[in-house]
């Protein structure tokens, strides 16, 4: 009789169970159990405690500040990055290699760096304010600072997404399109586009899903005054000062579940994407 | 110059002028929203921290604080980066060379640290650490600090770091296969052997890529941190936290000042990563040399 095993084949390679049992341990010990943790904790009192602990004003209004401005900010993280990708695949210039290594620039400056730096530029005073406040535009501890450091830190996102697809992109189709009598702007809206469309969904869907939970480089430009200008993220760290441990999980459970839901729907569309791929080859 | 210029149609594949115009209002006008994006920003930092000359710069460096926070940094991403190093190393061989049951389940879970807000991820380990945690008052019976103490900032920057070297590791070692180990094995090398004479001179450039990505992650993480952290003075702030510190003090300076330490070791990541790119054609398309447009 076959004895059961969890592998689905005999591999004629060593070290199966102990590199299994050591990634299954470590993980269970730095991220699962952490996480049945606090979703417990957020639970403590029932369903009925989870909601109303979750739904206060205060809550509900950090809710709509935080998801108002990371989409805003997706949007904004969509458009640059799409024209960076698309400069970077298609065209080349001179310092081609330097911007593309500073592309990554927001995923390797520390945010609390990020946040002071643009607060200090947009600040009434600043390099930039400077020239903002007169026009009435207040950028800094206003929702649009918020916008701007969510953005920053997101558009990299949409820019390594894309980047790869519009380089293998072979030239000829869109030539192919060109022989046919399209233009530019028809080849863009109906060969380049398309093609870009699926990575650019999952690009800005990544740029929401952090810009969604970014903390350090959003709370020093925020303002952060409640019921208007305060994050998510910073009202779990206030109540975590008030010794409101319950409040706290509760609303990091909140946050949780919208940001495995992204993360699923991120992985479907890319397995999705990937399958209509390997049908076209 | 505008940047605004439209698309214009152009004459089957003659180059018009109209097309070279576009591409020169596509490159210039990508290249102008990235210096005030980006390179505004990055500067910024430098002319703040030398805003009021180079020895107010030097002397707001040398403080005994931001000595501690430079060595706890460094204590930090010296125990971070090994372990995930480990962990990335184990996860991506058992994936990619056995075909077992849950296998997309675990690579999941995996990667469940890069979804979860920093913030939600310090708050996990008070949940379970904290004094009114799973393992508190176990923990305070017998003394041992974790929240508001280094191992608990350690934890935190572990898990935010947590899946970087396993991502790097995982497509390229599904990619390369595991012929050259089976043969190896079938040779009769030993588990060990296989795993420093084949695998590891195989994986070495994307392996060192994935450290330098949670090397640099570690030294700079702020919302998990600041978390657990407790902003002890001298004794648990990390660099970033020394930053807000000294920027919530109005002492704006020495706030730029390490800020633009931290800059610099962000750079060196940026030059460091473009250099394994072009010297080994990771993460690079081979199209991107030969086409040019």
């Amino acid at each position: 009789m076959k004895r059961w095993s969890i592998l689905k084949r005999q591999s004629p390679l060593p070290g199966f169970g102990l590199s299994l049992g050591f990634t299954v341990g470590y993980l269970s010990l730095i991220v699962l159990i952490p996480l049945a943790a606090i979703t417990r904790h957020g639970f403590r009192s029932g369903l009925a405690g989870f909601i109303h602990a979750a739904t206060t004003p205060r809550t509900l209004a950090s809710y709509r500040v935080t998801l108002e401005s990371a989409l805003a900010a997706a949007v904004v993280s969509t458009l640059i990055g799409f024209l960076v990708a698309w400069v970077l695949a298609r065209f080349d210039f001179p310092g081609k290699r330097i911007v593309d290594a500073i592309v990554d620039l927001p995923f390797a400056l520390p945010t609390a760096v990020a946040g002071i730096s643009l607060t200090t530029l947009y600040a009434e005073n600043g390099l930039m304010g400077r020239f903002l406040e007169p026009l009435g535009i207040h950028v800094a501890f206003t929702q649009l600072g918020i916008i701007l450091a969510m953005s920053f830190v997101g558009f990299p996102f949409v820019v390594r997404s894309v980047q790869p697809v519009l380089e293998d992109l072979d030239p000829a189709v869109e030539e192919a399109a060109a022989s046919l009598g399209a233009n530019e702007l028809q080849r863009f809206t109906r060969v380049l586009f398309p093609v870009a469309l699926p990575a650019l969904l999952t690009g800005g869907a990544l740029a929401f899903a952090r810009a969604a939970g970014e903390y350090g480089s959003v709370i020093f430009i925020a303002g952060n005054m409640p019921m208007k200008t305060e994050i998510t993220a910073l009202l779990i760290v206030t109540k975590l000062e008030e010794y409101d441990y319950t409040g706290a999980a509760a609303i990091a459970v909140a946050m949780l579940i919208l940001s495995l839901t992204i993360m699923l729907a991120v992985n479907l569309l890319q397995s999705r994407f990937q399958k209509r791929e390997g049908k076209r080859i | 110059m505008s940047g605004h210029t439209r698309p214009h149609s152009s004459h089957l594949l003659r180059p018009s002028l109209a097309s070279r115009m576009t591409r020169i209002a596509l490159i210039f006008s990508a290249l102008v929203l990235l210096s005030f994006f980006l390179v505004l920003p990055l500067v910024g930092v430098f002319v703040q921290a030398f805003d009021q000359g180079w020895k107010i710069f030097i002397e707001s460096l040398r403080q005994e604080d931001v000595y501690a926070a430079l060595r706890l940094t460094a204590l930090v991403v010296a125990i971070s980066v090994p372990l995930n190093t480990v962990f990335g190393i184990a996860a991506s061989w058992a994936i990619t060379r056995f075909d077992f049951y849950g296998k997309n389940l675990l690579i999941t879970l995996i990667d469940i640290p890069l979804a979860v807000s920093p913030v939600v991820a310090g708050l996990m380990y008070v949940e379970v650490f904290g004094l009114h945690g799973w393992m508190g008052p176990w923990l305070s019976e017998h003394n041992l600090h974790v929240i508001f103490a280094v191992p608990g900032i350690v934890l935190a920057t572990v898990f935010v770091t947590f899946p970087f070297v396993a991502r790097e590791l995982i497509p390229f070692m599904q990619a390369q296969g595991s012929d050259e180990e089976e043969a190896a094995a079938v040779l009769g090398a030993s588990g060990a052997s296989i795993f420093w004479r084949v695998t590891l001179p195989n994986i070495k450039w994307p392996l060192l890529y994935g450290m330098v990505l949670a090397a640099s992650r570690s030294m700079g993480e702020f919302g998990a941190v600041s978390v657990v952290s407790g902003h002890i003075r001298g004794k648990t702030t990390t660099l970033p936290l020394q930053v807000e510190m000294f920027y919530n003090e109005y002492n704006f300076t020495a706030a730029f000042a390490v800020a633009s330490l931290l800059t610099c070791a962000a750079i060196i990541t940026l030059i460091t990563k473009k250099i394994i790119e072009v010297t080994t054609g990771l993460h690079q398309h081979q199209a991107e040399d030969e086409r040019s447009s």
